[in-house]
């Protein structure tokens, strides 16, 4: 027990001194802000090019236009580089090039490795497909629209 | 020391309340959503990854409590962070879903939290991180999909695994740190979120302060862990594509590496350390 509490004090001072700059780091990272986020669209979809994979589905679920493309089959595999894909939108880093709207606005989402998907607005939950993603984005969004990141 | 959240005091758990609304209020909490919500969407598993689906998932996410525990002490320094466990608290009337702590469930109409010192109405807590129009925090407390927390069985099933990670080192993984972070196996870290659901289910879940308290107790299994299994420790050790290894640097920080993070003892106490002989660590 005195083990512990000597421990625990001597732990202060030097966590003081760790953490100093973990603000500027945080700071930082807004000015580094990630592609992905950079590249976030205006939103509606006049004069949005769709992405060049074949669409998927368009449809109104609960009162929401959902529409959603994925990738051309040619551009990666798993594990490849799909990241690095130059010229793409923002989406396409994470997305591998897939892309769903909801009432004409971007849904950012994600591919797993497994091959199933998931989006940041239901970010710990995956789908194993965009149609089911897109619905469970409307489910959460309740009405809600969607707005670009801050 | 970092107290079971059942067991603090009323003016402990009003002055975590008092210090988390300050912060929001100067300013100083919103940008620890930003930062989540960007490593939320940069992470991934075919890419760089160091906030989730890697390695990193725990040692990333202790300094990141520790930053924000640097500013709620920054404003009140008897203020440290709680933790849920969710294997024992599990009753969505209870603790810490009281009108005095974090508030309760959202209402049946929109989801939005109407009571406690997080509520719209109190004009303490707007949301400005967020992906969709409402600036209201929003739940669900097991409303979402059916899902239950995890019992203290599933969570020893995890613990007792004595490989941390290994390749892949993405959501595909085996080991302790993939089963704890819940995208294989019985799903723990990952299924809490869903069952608080709302702002939680979402990359911008610190939005909801219950974010710390179930990320502490995530930190504190690591701990646990490391006691059950003195001979594993944090893997990769070496250099390793697109995750951080065991003595590389860690993003946003670039100053701080797994390896500084593998003792808590360095920076904090749990309450459980004393009965199971942590505490004055090597790094103490
Ligand atoms: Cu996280
Ligand atoms: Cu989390």
């Amino acid at each position: 027990m005195d083990g512990h509490h000597a421990g625990r004090h001597a732990a202060h001072p030097n966590r003081r001194r760790m953490l100093i700059g973990s603000g500027l780091a945080l700071a930082g990272l807004a000015a580094a802000t990630p592609p992905a986020l950079a590249a976030l669209p205006e939103n509606g979809p006049a004069g949005r090019a769709a992405p060049d994979g074949p669409m998927r589905f368009d449809e109104v679920y609960r009162g929401r236009r959902i529409q959603g493309w994925t990738e051309p089959v040619t551009h990666h595999g798993p594990g490849g580089d799909g990241h690095h894909r130059s010229g793409g939108h923002g989406h396409d880093r994470h997305g591998g090039g897939a892309r769903v709207l909801v009432d004409g606005r971007d849904l950012h989402l994600m591919r797993n490795a497994d091959g199933s998907w998931i989006s940041v607005v239901n970010h710990y939950q995956t789908y194993d497909d965009l149609r089911a993603l897109a619905r469970g984005a409307v489910d959460a969004l309740d009405g809600a629209a969607l707005i670009p990141l801050p | 020391m970092r107290k079971n959240q059942a067991t603090l005091t009323d003016a402990e758990k009003q002055n975590f309340v008092e210090a988390v609304l300050a912060l929001k209020r100067r300013g100083r909490y919103d940008r620890f959503v930003r930062t989540h919500q960007e490593f939320v969407m940069s992470d991934t598993d075919d890419g760089p990854r160091v906030a989730h689906r890697g390695p990193s998932f725990l040692p990333w996410h202790r300094r990141f409590l520790l930053d924000f525990e640097e500013e709620l002490r920054g404003i009140d320094d008897t203020v440290e962070l709680p933790y849920w466990d969710w294997t024992m608290d599990q009753d969505p009337e209870a603790a810490p879903w009281t009108g005095d702590f974090l508030g309760g469930t959202g209402r049946a109409a929109d989801g939005q939290v109407t009571t406690g010192p997080f509520a719209r109405g109190g004009g303490r807590w707007r949301i400005s991180v967020r992906v969709d129009s409402r600036d209201f925090l929003r739940r669900s407390l097991g409303a979402g999909g059916g899902v239950r927390l995890p019992t203290r069985a599933e969570l020893d099933s995890v613990l007792a695994l004595s490989t941390y990670d290994q390749s892949p080192w993405h959501s595909r993984a085996e080991g302790f740190r993939n089963q704890l972070e819940g995208w294989r196996g019985v799903n723990l870290h990952n299924r809490v979120h869903q069952w608080v659901d709302g702002h939680m289910a979402t990359g911008a879940s610190p939005n909801d302060p219950v974010f710390w308290l179930h990320h502490c107790f995530v930190d504190k299994l690591w701990a646990d862990w490391q006691r059950l299994h003195p001979d594993s420790g944090y893997l990769p050790r070496r250099p390793t594509r697109d995750v951080v290894s065991l003595e590389e640097p860690m993003r946003p920080w670039g100053d701080v590496t797994p390896a500084d993070m593998l003792d808590h003892t360095r920076f904090y106490a749990y309450d459980t350390d004393a009965e199971t002989g942590a505490g004055g660590g090597p790094g103490a």
